[in-house]
């Protein structure tokens, strides 16, 4: 077949993630890799269900309307995944040099779309802004769904938002109050106020257990 | 002159005195184990246990250490966390022997005792502890005056998980050498829930499946071997991501479960890959111990910390992360 050129994007504990150039469109195929320390049986078994639950979250955000990468491909015996590449910059990265009402705009579509998530029970398990895509046209696209699962359990809604919001106050220190209401704003126009606070009540809870807070944040 | 601490441990089934001096060494560890007849632990059967072997076991640490009563600085117990029945044992021989020859009583946690004494044992600086045994299953690490947990089981511990199921398939206890050693022969791994959520594993969806795949037929040695596989990887995975974000340099397997050869050779494999250099607590300390117990109580004496026999009252719940660790500092 004709994949010319290959780069590697990103090297995670998981998996590793090469940018292809296919018949002139640019891929990403995100690859899962053997851990030596699982029984290879069974490390088997594990990337398979993994790549599947990632493919198979993808698909489902994609028929909400959720701007994620389209799937292209998907191979159990090598377990990876073929998508297409979302070409624009990372929230991360500009975030914090945007105008207040730009940053309020972004963060209450990203509430949106994670509010079409929870609404109907998907768990992305990884919001951070690097994983949000700001493209040239303007669309938000989130990617990497790899810690995602289906739930709708408020629980793990609740620690979905709380790892957001911390990853907020660790990347985007300055503006974090500002980003989080804006996103909440977007959020509950979705979800609705009964459930909104409902989640939001169990980030306190789950913060209040103290465990999850990461050593930097602790007073 | 060094200080000298006589350590009480009787959180479970194991009754233990242990006499550790300031410098680090362990004069004396001793103990008596309850074994059920069938069943797992009864707390209250292991109690009267206790009761019966206390006074031995207490005067055989002495002898064994070459020292009376009068020669000790401190008296260290268990108060938490573990059974009721079973810590009051202990508390109880503590208070009498602190007020009968005016010796400073000190409180210690049960899990901060395991930490220390791999800590000790295996010259550890300031590592990622996997503390794994009938009772807990913990990821720990020091930060900001404590011991935190990052990751633990939600439901079973480990050591539990193995000793119900080798219940249920016939096998003897303590059940994680029996598995272990039928998983050896075993030849297929076949499909079970695995269920690590964020940094917490749990074990008992994993153990109703197996149990209903035994019924169903499937031979004991790939039951075993599948049990311990999934069990372990879950575990793993929880401690990899935890040395990633801790960034600790060492890896200290801990606990009674931490005796398993093949949960060793896994723990080994997760640190070379985060460039770890991975320990492991000897046997003799791996399971409950007075002697954890005797050398927590010398560093907590050291950084001055005891309570009345009036206050000390025994904790089941006790967690790791509610106790200052002034001597980490």
């Amino acid at each position: 077949m004709d994949a010319i050129r290959c780069e590697i994007l990103a090297k995670g504990a998981e998996a590793v993630i090469f940018k292809e150039i296919w018949y002139g469109i640019p891929i990403v195929r995100k690859v899962r890799m053997p851990k030596a320390y699982r029984d290879p049986r069974l490390d088997r078994i594990l990337r398979q269900r993994r790549t599947i639950n990632e493919a198979r979250l993808l698909y489902d955000a994609r028929k909400l309307g959720v701007s994620v990468p389209a799937i292209m491909d998907i191979n159990l015996d090598d377990t990876y995944i073929m998508m297409e590449y979302i070409e624009g910059v990372r929230l991360r990265d500009i975030l914090n040099s945007m105008r207040h009402e730009e940053v309020k705009s972004i963060m209450k579509r990203v509430g949106v779309m994670v509010g079409m998530l929870h609404v109907n029970g998907i768990v992305h398990g990884d919001l951070t802004t690097s994983n949000m895509i700001l493209t040239e046209s303007g669309n938000i696209f989130l990617i990497d769904f790899g810690l995602g699962m289906h739930s709708d359990d408020i629980e793990d809604l609740g620690v979905d938002l709380h790892i957001f919001l911390r990853a907020l106050e660790s990347t985007h220190t300055q503006i974090t109050d500002i980003c989080f209401k804006s996103f909440l704003s977007g959020y509950e126009r979705i979800v609705g106020n009964e459930m909104a606070s409902r989640v939001v009540d169990k980030i306190w809870e789950i913060r209040a257990r103290g465990r999850y807070v990461s050593p930097e944040l602790r007073k | 002159m060094a200080i000298i601490v006589l350590g009480i441990e009787s959180s479970a089934h194991t009754f233990g005195v242990g006499i550790a001096r300031g410098d680090g060494r362990i004069l004396a560890n001793v103990y008596s184990s309850y074994i059920p007849r069938y069943g797992g632990i009864l707390p209250r059967e292991a109690a009267r246990h206790h009761y019966n072997v206390a006074h031995k076991i207490v005067i055989k640490a002495l002898k064994e250490a070459g020292l009376n009563i009068e020669d000790i600085d401190g008296i260290a117990v268990a108060l938490g966390p573990g059974m009721g029945p079973c810590l009051r044992v202990g508390a109880f021989i503590a208070r009498i022997l602190a007020i009968k020859y005016s010796k400073p009583l000190i409180p210690v946690n049960h899990a901060v005792a395991h930490v220390e004494i791999a800590r000790l044992t295996t010259n550890a600086k300031d590592p990622l502890f996997v503390y794994v045994s009938g009772g807990n299953t913990q990821i720990i690490a020091y930060s900001h005056g404590r011991y935190r947990v990052f990751g633990e089981t939600l439901d079973i511990p480990l050591g539990n998980f193995f000793d119900t199921l080798a219940r249920e398939l016939g096998l003897p206890q303590p059940g994680t050498p029996y598995i272990e050693m039928l998983a050896s022969k075993g030849k297929n791994i076949i499909e079970l829930p695995y269920v690590v959520k964020g940094q917490d594993m749990s074990y008992s969806g994993l153990l109703t499946a197996i149990l209903r795949k035994f019924k169903e037929g499937i031979p004991i040695e790939d039951l075993c071997l599948s049990a311990m596989e999934y069990a372990y990887a879950m575990l793993a995975e929880v401690v990899e991501r935890a040395l990633a974000h801790t960034q600790k340099r060492e890896l200290v397997l801990a606990g009674g479960v931490a005796r398993s050869k093949r949960l060793q050779r896994i723990m080994k494999l997760v640190a070379e890959e985060h460039d770890a250099i991975f320990k492991v607590v000897p046997d003799e300390y791996a399971g409950d111990n007075g002697a954890m117990i005797a050398w927590t109580g010398v560093l907590c004496l050291k950084s001055g910390i005891t309570i009345s026999p009036e206050d000390s009252i025994v904790r089941q719940r006790w967690r790791i992360d509610e106790v200052d660790v002034p001597w980490m500092q």
